[in-house]
């Protein structure tokens, strides 16, 4: 156990350090966050209505739980890279703990996730968002958000290892999330969507995480409960987890 | 008398692996699906020795390496490496190996000083530690200058080297080299071999697999070539060229078009099977006093212009298309 954490705090380590050098991601996690508000906030905004709370209160939110979602790719791409480059044949041939590559991977995630995080917060701020709430809703929210995000890491993790390329990493991600996260009430309030939609919405774990980190941030009432959110973040986990470390395990082996 | 020899062939191939070697394999099988990647390979590394692995792409070398490194599970079989066992103490043996692979696995975005240090710690120690054994090992590979750049700065030749350095950190007593110089210039592979060569002077094992027969030679004092899965021969290098028959006679045809009667016409003195492309019979013979007359003799009687001939020791090459029946190189094209 000493071992696995050791070990994964210099993976991660790893994976940190490597990042301010590969420009392209660096841009991915910091830049493009901030263009997606500026975007919808002031090319969408004014044609949505969302009532009892300004558009740039409503989006923000939404706008996190989608780019946190999505901060897994570094890990997708990562391995996928990791292994087409041999590195985790290097890994594996030494004496170190073997989950330790899954989770110092995902674990960088964590810290650009809270980074990319901070960056929209503040950009929020600039364009007209403010928390509505006390520091520990706050805080409860920050941390519904970045376990969200590890969650989603995992998956990610998995896509990465399932396929050959990162290029088919980067489509199979995009194709399997961005829809998901765009027919929930990340962007727009559920209700305006379209039935057969509107019921897909309704059940989708990213509704339901908006929703309460709106109600944690700005709090505007949520038909869910925190303890739902919190139970898909548990079970995206128990899923993805395991099998991400079930194919690592064959793909290394074989 | 043949078949005594042949059973006691038998039983040794189901014996327990060899104490006494640094490496030792005995029944070794794996398959990929229906493909038969490793077919009952024994194998022994005696320490401080080279064994070259040679063998077209396909072979298997690269599945061999990966079974006595612990990063694949043979289907069945025995080895022993560093004294530890497979299957059984994996853990253990991978603080007594060093794996350098055909393709640099090192971390493009990190220094050469950060992958070692990484690799350091990994192995368990602690930061300064294993970045002092980084420094020393940068400045054994004589990349102290570039230590503090990212490695995709690196030329092959570079990449190459800290990638072995990679290998060395814990200090192993067996290494395994896997095709450690495909796709270097020439000047880099000269480097790296002098390398090799320290480290084996030195005391360390190496287990080497490679398709240059020119490589085996000069590093390895034993030499296994192995085809579709199989251990066909192994012995020196010398051992395994006078298995092909000793000397070779190589003629150079006036008319390329002529290849079929100077084969016919040589035939009575061929030692196995010849061989000729664009002009050049090669054949192998079995005696060398007077060989030349003789098919300088024989060739005139048969009206085949000759623009050249000559008696050449044989060369890994001849080995290999001699054991397997096809070349080592050409099929050995990606």
């Amino acid at each position: 156990m000493r071992r696995l954490l050791s070990d994964t705090l210099v993976v991660t380590e790893r994976n940190l350090i490597r990042l301010p050098r590969a420009p392209e991601l660096l841009l991915a996690f910091t830049f493009q966050p901030i263009m997606f508000v500026l975007l919808f906030r002031y090319v969408f905004g004014g044609a949505i209505r969302v009532p009892g709370i300004s558009y740039a209160e409503f989006l923000l939110p939404g706008i996190v739980v989608q780019n946190i979602a999505f901060g897994g790719f570094v890990t997708a791409l990562g391995l996928n890279e990791d292994m087409q480059k041999g590195l985790i044949d290097r890994f594996r041939s030494l004496p170190m703990s073997r989950a330790a590559v899954l989770a110092g991977r995902t674990s960088a995630d964590l810290f650009t996730n809270a980074v990319a995080m901070a960056i929209l917060v503040l950009t929020g701020l600039v364009i007209g968002f403010s928390f509505q709430t006390d520091v520990v809703h706050v805080v409860i929210g920050v941390v519904l958000a970045l376990l969200f995000g590890y969650a989603f890491s995992w998956v990610f993790a998995f896509l990465g290892l399932l396929v050959k390329t990162p290029e088919a990493a980067n489509s199979v991600g995009f194709i399997a999330v961005f829809p998901l996260t765009f027919i929930s009430s990340a962007f727009v309030p559920g209700q305006t969507l379209p039935t057969p939609l509107r019921q897909f919405a309704d059940v989708n774990p990213f509704t339901i995480v908006v929703n309460e980190l709106r109600w944690l941030w700005t709090g505007q009432p949520s038909p869910d409960q925190l303890w739902q959110a919190f139970a898909w973040v548990a079970f995206i986990l128990l899923v993805f987890a395991p099998l991400a470390v079930q194919r690592y395990r064959r793909t290394a082996g074989t | 008398m043949d078949g005594g020899t042949n059973s006691s062939a038998v039983s040794v191939a189901h014996a327990a692996p060899n104490p006494e070697a640094a490496i030792s394999a005995r029944g070794i099988s794996r398959s990929f699906g229906e493909v038969r990647a490793l077919a009952n390979v024994d194998l022994d590394v005696a320490r401080g020795t080279v064994l070259g692995l040679l063998g077209p792409n396909g072979a298997g070398k690269t599945t061999l390496v990966r079974i006595l490194t612990t990063l694949l599970r043979p289907d069945s079989g025995t080895a022993q490496v560093a004294g530890l066992r497979i299957p059984g103490q994996e853990a253990k043996l991978r603080e007594r190996i060093g794996l350098a692979g055909q393709f640099a696995a090192v971390d493009e975005n990190l220094t050469g000083l950060e992958n070692l240090t990484m690799v350091g710690r990994l192995y368990g120690s602690s930061r300064g530690a294993a970045s002092a054994r980084g420094r020393e090992l940068l400045e054994q590979f004589g990349l102290v200058d570039a230590a503090r750049r990212p490695v995709k700065t690196y030329s092959g030749g570079m990449r190459r080297r800290l990638d072995l350095a990679a290998a060395l950190v814990a200090k192993p007593p067996v290494l395994f080299l896997d095709e450690p110089t495909t796709g270097l210039d020439p000047r880099s592979r000269l480097d790296l071999w002098d390398v090799i060569e320290t480290l084996v002077s030195e005391g360390t094992t190496v287990l080497l697999t490679t398709q240059y027969l020119d490589e085996a030679d000069r590093l390895a004092d034993q030499i296994a070539v192995i085809d579709r899965g199989q251990v066909i021969a192994e012995g020196t290098s010398d051992e395994l060229k006078d298995r092909v028959g000793g000397e070779r006679l190589e003629v150079h045809l006036e008319d390329p078009a002529q290849a079929e009667a100077a084969v016919r016409a040589l035939a009575p003195m061929c030692s196995d099977e010849p061989t000729c492309s664009d002009g050049l019979v090669r054949i192998g013979v079995a005696h060398r006093t007077g060989a030349i007359i003789e098919a300088v003799r024989r060739l005139d009687e048969a009206d085949v212009g000759v623009d050249d001939i000559a008696l050449r020791r044989p060369t890994l090459d001849d080995v290999f298309l001699a054991l397997t029946g096809h070349a080592a190189e050409a099929e050995a094209q990606p």
